[in-house]
C-alpha cells in the first residue's frame, strides 16, 4: 500500500492545481455572458448553418467486423490458457470453431468489405447484377 | 482599493494579449512594434492572439469599412471581459482623410474605446505610448472592467 503513496500524493496535487485555477478564476474573473459572446467563432461573421456531424459508413462496417473477431480471439484466448489438459479434443473443438470464423473473414475479403477502396465493392454488386441479368 | 485589486490589476497589465485586428497601413506598424527594435515583448505581449477567445485587447488597427463594422463588433463580442480596445491610428480613430461614404468615421461608433492614438500611421513609439498609457490607467483604476 505505501508503495501507492507518490500516485495518491500526485492525485491530490492535480486535484488541487485543478481546483485553485478554477476557482481563483471563479472569483476574479468577470462572468458576463451575452448571446453574442456564447455563438461560435467563425471569423465575425455571424454562424448561419451548424456544421453536419456526417461521417463515412464505412466506419460502421468496421466496428462491426471488430466486434465479430475479438469475440474469437476472446474465445482463442480462452482456449489458450489451458490448452493442455484439453489435449486432442481441445485442439480439434477450437480448430473447427476457428475454420468457421476464418471463413467469415474469406467471405468478407472478397466481398469487399476490408477495402477503403469503393471499386472493388461496386464491381462485385456489378457482377452480382450482371448474374441475376 | 484592496491589496488583492492592485494585484488583479497588476497582473491584467503585464500579460495583456493583444487580437490581432490590423486592418490596413497601420497594421504593419504595429507588427514593426512587435518585433525586435520596439520589442512587445517586454511588456509581455508578444503573442497577438488569432482567436478573440484567448485576447484582452482590440488594437483596431486601420481603416474600418462598412462592410467591416458588424465583423468587427462581431469580433469584439467574442472577447471574454476584462476587454479593451484601442484605436490605432487616424483612420480607426476619425475616419482619417476618407471622409466619404464606406469608411466608418471612427471606430467609437461601433466598440467602446479606451484609448485613440493619433498618427497616420503612429510609429511604433506612439503605439507603445498608447498601450502603456492603457496600463497606466487600469492601474489607476480609471477603466473598470
Amino acid at each position: 500500500m505505501a508503495d501507492y503513496l507518490p500516485i495518491f500524493v500526485m492525485f491530490l496535487l492535480a486535484g488541487g492545481f485543478v481546483a485553485v485555477s478554477l476557482g481563483l478564476s471563479r472569483l476574479f474573473s468577470p462572468h458576463r455572458p451575452t448571446p453574442e459572446k456564447l455563438e461560435p467563432y467563425e471569423c465575425g461573421i455571424i454562424p448561419e448553418v451548424e456544421p453536419s456531424q456526417r461521417f463515412p459508413v464505412k466506419f460502421y462496417l468496421v466496428a462491426m467486423l471488430f466486434v465479430v473477431f475479438d469475440v474469437e480471439i476472446i474465445f482463442l484466448f480462452a482456449w489458450a490458457s489451458i490448452w493442455d489438459s484439453l489435449g486432442w479434443y481441445g485442439v480439434g473443438a477450437v480448430l473447427i470453431f476457428t475454420f468457421f470464423v476464418v471463413e467469415t473473414l474469406m467471405y468478407v475479403w472478397k466481398r469487399g468489405a476490408l477495402d477503403w477502396n469503393v471499386h472493388r465493392r461496386a464491381r462485385y454488386l456489378r457482377d452480382e447484377l450482371e448474374e441475376v441479368a | 482599493m484592496t491589496t488583492v485589486d492592485k494585484a488583479a490589476k497588476w497582473a491584467r497589465t503585464r500579460s495583456m494579449f493583444p487580437a490581432s485586428f490590423g486592418l490596413a497601413c497601420c497594421a504593419i506598424e504595429m507588427m514593426a512594434t512587435g518585433v525586435a527594435h520596439y520589442d512587445l515583448a517586454r511588456f509581455g505581449m508578444e503573442a497577438f492572439r488569432a482567436s478573440p477567445r484567448q485576447a484582452d485587447l482590440m488594437v483596431v488597427a486601420g481603416r474600418v469599412s462598412q462592410k467591416m463594422a458588424p465583423v468587427l463588433r462581431q469580433v469584439y463580442d467574442q472577447m471574454p471581459d476584462p476587454k479593451w480596445v484601442i484605436s490605432m491610428g487616424a483612420c480607426a480613430s476619425t475616419g482619417g482623410m476618407f471622409n466619404n461614404y464606406a469608411l466608418v468615421q471612427g471606430v467609437d461608433q461601433v466598440v467602446p474605446v479606451d484609448i485613440y492614438i493619433p498618427g497616420c500611421p503612429p510609429g511604433p513609439q506612439s503605439l507603445m505610448h498608447g498601450i502603456l498609457t492603457l496600463h497606466d490607467k487600469i492601474m489607476a483604476g480609471e477603466i473598470v472592467n
